[in-house]
């Protein structure tokens, strides 16, 4: 189902590549903040806002964009980055990320960079706002809204009671326009999340409070978009996407590894990754 | 004497006084900022009927979102609505909301700057039989810490509903505590309201007197007795109506200090962090004042009639005479 051409995947790919060697020079040059989420969501965020949203980066409050928020606001560099690529501010401010003066907080924070719609770091509070949202929407606009409302979430936060508050809410409402994301990479910062507070089976739970929900590999560039043109198409329920994907994906020393959860590289560490991600910017040149 | 300025009850101090709680006017009061504007909307927790959120249920159903026993959801849902343009009033018991959920408050409503009024009822030991656990005495404290954050704490039911239609006015975040208890209505339509600024319920507004009585919320009332148990004892008394506890209005505090160089505060609230705080606070660095504080001493509250727990923990107006006694020794 997915209608996107070769052309258009290379070039998602090779943005969402971008996307990380941003985060990799963004967070080597702050001295703190999270890799590993960062990096795992890159294809999500790039499909989102480059191909998925109906926003203007131009004119980041235009009144008739889709809404966003990021519930987990400790991947910002991925949001930031992406921002970029997308056209709402010049690349050169990504390395003012967690300075004093910018507009890039360390966590995001919506006074200060327009484009973003809520605060965010402490988990747990992004559903509800999104379902608030959603539910004004429908109180202006009745069923004639045209606004998506996203949320993208990790999968540690799901532990806290918010999310399930507002997960039941987003059911009752019959919200069809909300749709979310979990970052399924299995960490958080204390460990694997299997072992920190099991989820599973986390699609089954959705699913029967009137979720549709469906599990994606999140670094498959045709999964994911075919996954959100499916959820617009959704007109009776919410959807939730959980993507599947690898924690620090692209940069082999830091995949898959919980201890990268909220750790920066230093100028070595970087500096490699940087190669690295050089090298898979070739291979999706040549096509892999 | 009351002051006349203020248009307060004609009878004031007598048998005829009506009596209503503030959640009652806090509930009319939305229902009107209802019908005034269609941007004010109604979020509950479970509580609707008992924060009197039923007649703008009611008479809005399309404009009430029922949240179920989530006070954590209730404001983030109320912030979402807030950024969507709407003036989102969420109503609860003030232990719960702001109680529970006060990170929640912090981040996604004050942090962010939006519009939402929190509505926590049942406040203070007069809660009565319910017990410490409903009884919520630290609410002031948690909300006033919070920067963007407006704090109103009506003396009547009638400064309730006008308090609540100037919040809905207003684009910022604001928390109004209101008590489940029917008070004396002190107030008439004609006294003014006005977000921020204190206003002089006894005494005359200029000149000396020998001590200056602070009251937030219906505890007031005992405050304007003592006042006139004073009076008959050539006490000159001043009492101030601090319906607004942040932003404090400083000049008023300021003006009474002066004219009186002993302030007794009245609160039914922890001392710690509460009105008198907020008040000390500022007498401290302005105008250094003696002072007295009536409040709940670092306690929990428990189950009782409210009249009887009042004076347990000695917020009644024995209790506020002595202070007046203590500070005036202090000048």
């Amino acid at each position: 189902m997915s209608t996107l051409t070769e052309k258009e995947i290379y070039e998602l790919e090779k943005s969402a590549n971008r996307i990380r060697k941003h985060i990799i020079r963004m967070l080597t040059e702050a001295r703190s903040g999270h890799t590993a989420g960062s990096l795992g969501m890159a294809d999500v965020f790039t499909v989102l806002y480059l191909k998925v949203l109906n926003h203007r980066p131009n004119e980041p409050l235009w009144e008739k964009r889709d809404r966003v928020v990021l519930s987990n606001g400790h991947i910002c560099p991925v949001l930031y980055a992406t921002m970029t690529e997308a056209g709402y501010f010049p690349e050169e401010e990504l390395m003012t990320l967690r300075k004093l003066g910018s507009r890039l907080q360390g966590h995001p924070h919506r006074e200060h960079l327009p484009g973003i719609e809520t605060t965010s770091g402490p988990l747990g509070c992004g559903l509800s706002q999104i379902a608030g949202m959603a539910i004004a929407d429908r109180m202006n606009h009745g069923d004639s809204s045209e606004r998506y409302f996203y949320c993208l979430l990790s999968d540690g936060e799901l532990n806290s009671g918010n999310i399930w508050e507002a997960g039941m809410l987003v059911a009752k409402e019959r919200l069809a326009n909300v749709i979310a994301v979990v970052d399924r990479n299995n960490i958080q910062i204390d460990g694997f999340t299997q072992d920190i507070m099991p989820l599973e089976p986390l699609k089954e739970k959705w699913e029967s409070w009137g979720w549709s929900t469906v599990e994606i590999d999140g670094h498959d560039i045709g999964h994911i978009t075919e996954a959100f043109m499916r959820a617009k198409l959704e007109k009776e329920k919410p959807s939730m996407i959980i993507a599947k994907t690898i924690p620090g994906k692209g940069v082999s020393e830091f995949e898959g590894k919980y201890e990268w959860h909220g750790k920066v590289p230093d100028e070595e560490q970087g500096k490699k990754a940087l190669e690295e991600l050089d090298g898979i910017d070739e291979e999706i040149e040549r096509g892999k | 004497m009351k002051d006349e300025t203020s248009n307060l009850n004609k009878d004031i101090f007598t048998d005829r006084m009506e009596h209503v709680s503030t959640r009652e006017g806090y509930g009319k009061g939305l229902l009107e900022a209802g019908e005034r504007d269609e941007r004010v909307v109604l979020l509950s927790a479970d509580l609707t009927g008992s924060t009197a959120g039923n007649y703008f249920a009611e008479r809005f159903p399309e404009r009430f979102v029922q949240v179920g026993v989530a006070e954590q959801n209730l404001v983030t849902v109320a912030s979402g609505m807030g950024a969507m343009g709407k003036i989102p009033f969420a109503n609860s018991y003030a232990v719960f909301s702001p109680g529970r959920n006060w990170e929640q408050i912090r981040t996604t409503i004050c942090y962010n700057n939006q519009p939402v009024k929190i509505i926590g009822s049942h406040v203070g030991v007069s809660v009565g039989p319910d017990g410490g656990t409903h009884q919520a005495l630290e609410d002031i404290a948690l909300m006033r810490s919070l920067p963007n954050m407006t704090v109103i704490s009506p003396c009547d039911a009638k400064e309730a509903y006008k308090a609540t239609l100037a919040m809905a006015k207003t684009d910022t975040p604001a928390y109004m505590r209101l008590t489940r208890d029917k008070t004396p209505m002190m107030t008439t339509d004609d006294t003014d309201f006005e977000i921020g600024k204190a206003m002089l319920f006894y005494g005359e507004a200029v000149g000396k007197a020998d001590v200056g009585i602070i009251a937030t919320g219906p505890l007031l009332y005992r405050a304007l007795k003592v006042a006139r148990v004073l009076e008959e004892k050539a006490i000159k008394a001043k009492v101030l109506n601090l319906s607004t506890v942040k932003p404090l209005d400083g000049e008023a505090i300021a003006e009474l200090a002066e004219q009186t160089e002993a302030i007794v505060t009245v609160e039914e609230h922890q001392k710690m962090g509460g009105m008198g705080s907020a008040v000390a606070e500022f007498l401290a660095v302005h105008r250094p004042t003696p002072m007295e504080f009536i409040g709940v001493d670092d306690a929990f509250g428990e189950s009782g009639k409210a009249e009887e727990l009042l004076e347990k923990f000695k917020m009644g107006e024995g209790d506020i005479l002595s202070a007046v006694e203590r500070v005036m020794a202090r000048k």
